[in-house]
């Protein structure tokens, strides 16, 4: 009994130690305490609808507020660049994704108001270790099994809560980022911002993750034909519609410059018993329907949520500031009586688009209320949400969370990088192509020098000063003339930015920073597989004895602090495609992140850079090098 | 080239004699139907299995009647054929080739992750991995699997280990990063390895001349055990050590190692070897190709002349006789004494090439065909 007693104040202690070192409760509108910028991406409802949970991505905050008159009542700090957020079926216990720690803050709820807390309110008391670069989490209906979608592992951490061991890893897709649990919490369903890595110029292939909890493994897998880049899924309280957000490009090599016809397609897919009883349904019963019109594109979809009744499905647009909202009723009807793929109809969602709702800037994340009446929609570039009054699709309110008033030039070139208003007709944004600051996983003929010339990779943009040229032919010595001049004329084909737009916009992209190298071993110590492979990598001499000639030494072009001399060579990948072979040396800093590789991505691997692409030792000299030693260069490589 | 091609081209050339000889259609309960003499007494005081054989072949929607492994995965099947893999689900053959990603069409080696249901697929032109439908596929090429020629494959928590004809590899599915083994780091005088047996503290390889090699989970050292006579084929002490080094399966099983060679069989509990021979025990042949231990005690030898079970003392033989193809079964007791046990059906062929297990049925892929042995109470 004693030690019963004793044990129950330290946990008292302890909790009351936890809730003690949340930030205190704030008021609505109020500057946030560190004065920086929110960046609210996501949202989730408590059950019972008081509550209203805020993840804000750039102030590593929870955000709870009061679903009754929208007040902060608390701040919850919680690792580094939070993405999701979800809330289990009690309410007692909120998960959020640290994307750049790889853990999940576990906060308790307090039930009811008591001398610390308020009700809705609560504190982290314990951080889970997930997969690499953490963003979609659910909890399942019991409470005891997490899941988590991890972007850079590609696979779905399954998460035991009252321990916080890790069971196992579900191979999910490229760049898993997003899950939605069905209602009757039978399923998960995960989506991936990035297609699958396949063979150079072949249509995009994506597909969405259906893991069975029962028995907390993957049962399904619907492929999408032709998409590339999917966001939120939902599926409808009776669980027999499921939503995708998503884009694809027109062309299988798309084409930005846009006098060509448009460039992506924003869409949605639909799937589940209400759409597979068609004919008109491919493998795995999802129909693609289109979000644009013919002269006006709607670009990023993003956050998607649906009626409790399944009337309305509603849509953010984040580079359009919009919410889409549609029919459900006359987009089934449309799509059943339509027997052929009509997601390049761009006339088509005139059918079943019944209203377009102007938000704050960037909408994000989109959530239902549990009774249906209103859908929150977090801004994340204003850092501001939006409340929609569900019966009369009209903006109702929009709530100041109190990030920084003062708009720096860096926010106004963050502001810039994810509004696609410059271009033709609201085509896409430079967060069209370069998602979350990475890549789209596509290659591009970006250049109207005929079709099917210089296919090109997008590379990651993170840490790029130092880098430049840029473009893979060094043809950009700057910058301001990549993001300038050569947008407006190959990507936007209209006027753009102003010069101070175009100096926020060029501060902003060099502000990146890079994002933790999940390779690395965190004591900053090589393994000796590393160690190896960094010998290789420095090695002026081959296994022979004899000298490599500098140009075909590792570190001779991919020297520096980002691996790249900056300057161009032939290192024998060029193509028939290729106008030259002479190409600029892309920088090496997280390159295990950026498959496909080469400038046209006809590598699908690292292995295959010398594997296929290297008979001559011009991309370096290695075919001295065995199996193993090769393993080695690349574990290496890993780590930059 | 290695025995290991030999047995291959013994697969493709292999006469019809050792065949059950029995038309195919659905799965077909294959043999005559010869009275059942033996007493019934004789097997059950043996306690000893038998069987009624199914075997399913080209005629009854298998791609291809030379089957090189099967493997259980609840109530389906799975067989790796020399015409692609194939899975039995639901009474209903679904087949795998390359047109659907699959690594090459000669399917070597399976391997189940029974935490996630993915299925791992060791090819001769890589190693497949599929999951929920979707086929990815590493190959020497596009990875750091060390060959594309898998003989073995074999799931350790999140490690998949190949068996490959340039050594071990090992892939660590969390981080994508490859390990490989070979005579650099290891005690692997040869790099054809055959077979792998992985567990969770234990991962065993049987590698073509160089015995078996033992990795300790725990230490990450490795471990080599040759046969003790070295390159001499003869016996000189029996028990004396791993009976060859021409090695071509592992099965670990509590704590207990099997091996098979094509110069007889061993056991190995951790302090003292034990070697099954034909001349002293009831194997029916010392060229086994797989074997297949259910715990320390109890095992199952598929060699090129029958199907072999071993529970500690007694022996029962499973096969279409070599002579007149008809069904065969006996049993060889601890004194030696072998009586014949009437049987109506038999295994699709005597080439027996793996063998994996279904509550208390058999699955047996062979030379000729798949069989399945129903458990007859």
């Amino acid at each position: 009994m004693g030690a019963r007693i004793a044990l129950t104040v330290g946990a008292a202690a302890f909790a009351m130690l936890l809730l003690s070192a949340a930030l205190p409760p704030a008021q609505a509108g109020a500057p946030s305490a560190d004065g920086k910028y929110l960046s609210p991406s996501e949202m989730a409802s408590s059950p019972d609808g008081r509550f209203l949970y805020v993840v804000c991505e750039r102030s590593d905050e929870l955000l709870v507020l009061s679903a009754k008159d929208f007040a902060i009542l608390q701040r919850i700090r919680v690792g580094h660049i939070p993405r999701t957020v979800a809330v289990s079926r009690d309410g007692r216990r909120v998960f959020v994704t640290n994307s750049w720690d790889d853990t999940v803050s576990v906060i308790e709820v307090a039930k009811t108001n008591t001398a610390t807390s308020e009700a809705g309110t609560g504190a982290v008391t314990r951080t889970i270790a997930t997969g690499a670069e953490p963003y979609g989490v659910v909890v399942d209906r019991s409470g005891k099994t997490l899941y988590v979608a991890n972007r850079i592992s590609n696979d779905v951490s399954v998460i035991d809560v009252a321990s916080g061991v890790e069971r196992k890893r579900l191979t999910a897709g490229h760049g898993a980022s997003y899950l939605t649990l069905s209602a009757d919490g039978s399923r998960v369903y995960c989506t991936h911002v990035y297609p699958r890595i396949g063979a150079q110029r072949t249509v995009p292939q994506s597909e969405i993750t259906v893991i069975d909890t029962a028995r907390e493994m993957v049962v399904e897998r619907i492929p999408l034909d032709g998409v590339a880049g999917m966001f939120h899924v939902a599926v409808s309280a009776d669980g027999r519609l499921g939503v995708v957000a998503q884009m694809r490009p027109k062309n299988l090599v798309p084409l930005a410059h846009v006098e060509h016809g448009w460039v992506f397609g924003h869409s949605l897919t639909v799937f589940g018993a209400d759409v597979g009883a068609d004919a008109n349904v491919a493998a795995g019963g999802a129909i693609e329907v289109p979000l644009d019109e013919l002269e006006h594109y709607y670009s990023l979809q993003y956050g998607v949520a649906i009626t409790p009744d399944k009337s309305r499905i509603y849509v953010t647009a984040s580079g359009s500031d919009v919410v889409t909202v549609l029919d459900t009723k006359r987009l089934l009807a449309f799509a059943h009586s339509h027997r052929k793929p009509f997601v390049n109809d761009l006339s088509a969602s005139a059918n079943y688009v019944i209203a377009r709702i102007a938000v704050g800037k960037n909408p994000r994340g989109a959530v239902m209320s549990p009774n249906g009446q209103r859908l929150y929609v977090a801004n994340r570039m204003d850092d501001t949400l939006s409340v929609i009054e569900v019966a009369s699709n009209k903006l109702v309110r929009t709530i100041e969370l109190g990030g920084s008033n003062n708009i720096s030039a860096l926010r106004r070139g963050e502001q810039l990088f994810n509004t696609s208003r410059y271009a033709f007709q609201g085509q896409f944004s430079c967060a069209n192509c370069h998602i979350d600051a990475t890549f789209d996983g596509l290659t591009w003929d970006l250049e109207p020098d005929g079709f099917g010339k210089d296919i090109v990779d997008n590379r990651l943009i993170e840490d790029l000063a130092g880098t430049e040229p840029f473009k893979w032919n060094g043809g950009n010595p700057s910058m301001a003339q990549e993001c300038g001049p050569r947008t407006e004329m190959y990507f936007y084909r209209s006027q753009s930015y102003t010069p101070p737009e175009l100096a926020d916009l060029v501060d902003y992209i060099y502000s990146l920073p890079t994002r933790p190298n999940r390779f690395r071993p965190r004591d900053g110590q090589l393994t000796e597989v590393q160690e190896r492979g960094k010998a290789i990598f420095f090695r002026t001499v081959n296994k022979f004895g004899k000298e490599i000639p500098e140009t075909n030494q590792c570190a001779y072009c991919h020297s520096g602090p980002k691996y790249t001399s900056q300057k161009k060579f032939d290192v024998g990948t060029g193509k028939w495609t290729d106008r030259s072979p002479i190409f600029d040396t892309p920088q090496l800093v997280n390159i295990a992140l950026t498959a496909p590789y080469l400038h046209d991505e006809s590598a699908r691997s690292l292995e295959e850079i010398w594997t296929v692409f290297n008979p001559h030792d011009q991309h370096g000299s290695t075919n001295d090098l065995t199996k193993d030693e090769l393993n080695d260069l690349i574990e290496y490589l890993r780590t930059l | 080239m290695k025995l290991r091609l030999l047995s291959l081209i013994l697969l493709v050339t292999l006469p019809l004699a050792g065949a059950v000889k029995s038309g195919v259609g659905k799965p077909a309960a294959s043999g005559s139907r010869a009275k059942i003499e033996t007493p019934a007494s004789t097997l059950s005081s043996l306690s000893l299995p038998q069987f009624r054989w199914e075997n399913y072949t080209t005629a009854n929607g298998l791609p291809d009647n030379h089957v090189f492994v099967v493997l259980v995965d609840g109530d389906r099947l799975w067989a790796g054929t020399e015409n692609g893999l194939a899975l039995l689900e639901g009474g209903k053959w679904k087949v795998f080739t390359p047109k659907d990603g699959l690594a090459h069409r000669a399917v070597l080696s399976l391997a189940l992750d029974k935490s996630t249901g993915d299925l791992w697929v060791g090819t001769m032109a890589g190693l497949s991995h599929i999951s929920a439908g979707r086929i990815d596929t590493y190959t020497q090429l596009n990875s750091g699997l060390s060959n594309d020629v898998v003989y073995g494959v074999g799931v350790q928590g999140d490690f998949v280990w190949t068996a490959t004809a340039a050594g071990a590899s090992r892939l660590n599915t969390r981080t994508g990063e490859w390990s490989l083994y070979n005579e650099r780091n290891t005690p692997m005088a040869e790099i054809w390895t055959y077979a792998v047996s992985a567990a969770a503290d234990k991962v065993y390889y049987a590698v073509w001349g160089s015995g078996v090699l033992e990795y300790t989970v725990a230490t990450g050292r490795w471990k080599d055990y040759t046969d003790p006579d070295g390159e001499n084929e003869l016996v000189l002490f029996k028990d004396q050590g791993l009976i060859h080094k021409i090695t071509t399966s592992v099965s670990y099983v509590d704590d207990t190692l099997w091996v098979a060679t094509y110069f007889g069989d061993s056991r190995y509990d951790g302090r003292s070897w034990h070697n099954f021979l034909t001349k002293d025990s009831g194997l029916p042949s010392n060229f086994t190709n797989q074997v297949k231990g259910v715990d320390g005690t109890r095992a199952w030898f598929c060699t090129d002349k029958g199907l072999a079970y071993y529970d500690g003392v007694n022996w029962a033989v499973y096969r279409p006789a070599l002579e007149t193809g008809t069904p065969e079964m006996y049993v060889r007791d601890a004194s030696g004494k072998v009586t014949p046990v009437a049987v109506k059906t038999a295994p699709a062929h005597n080439y027996i090439l793996g063998i994996d297990f279904q509550g208390d049925d058999v699955w047996v892929a062979t030379a000729k065909g798949l069989s399945h042995g129903i458990r007859q109470k």
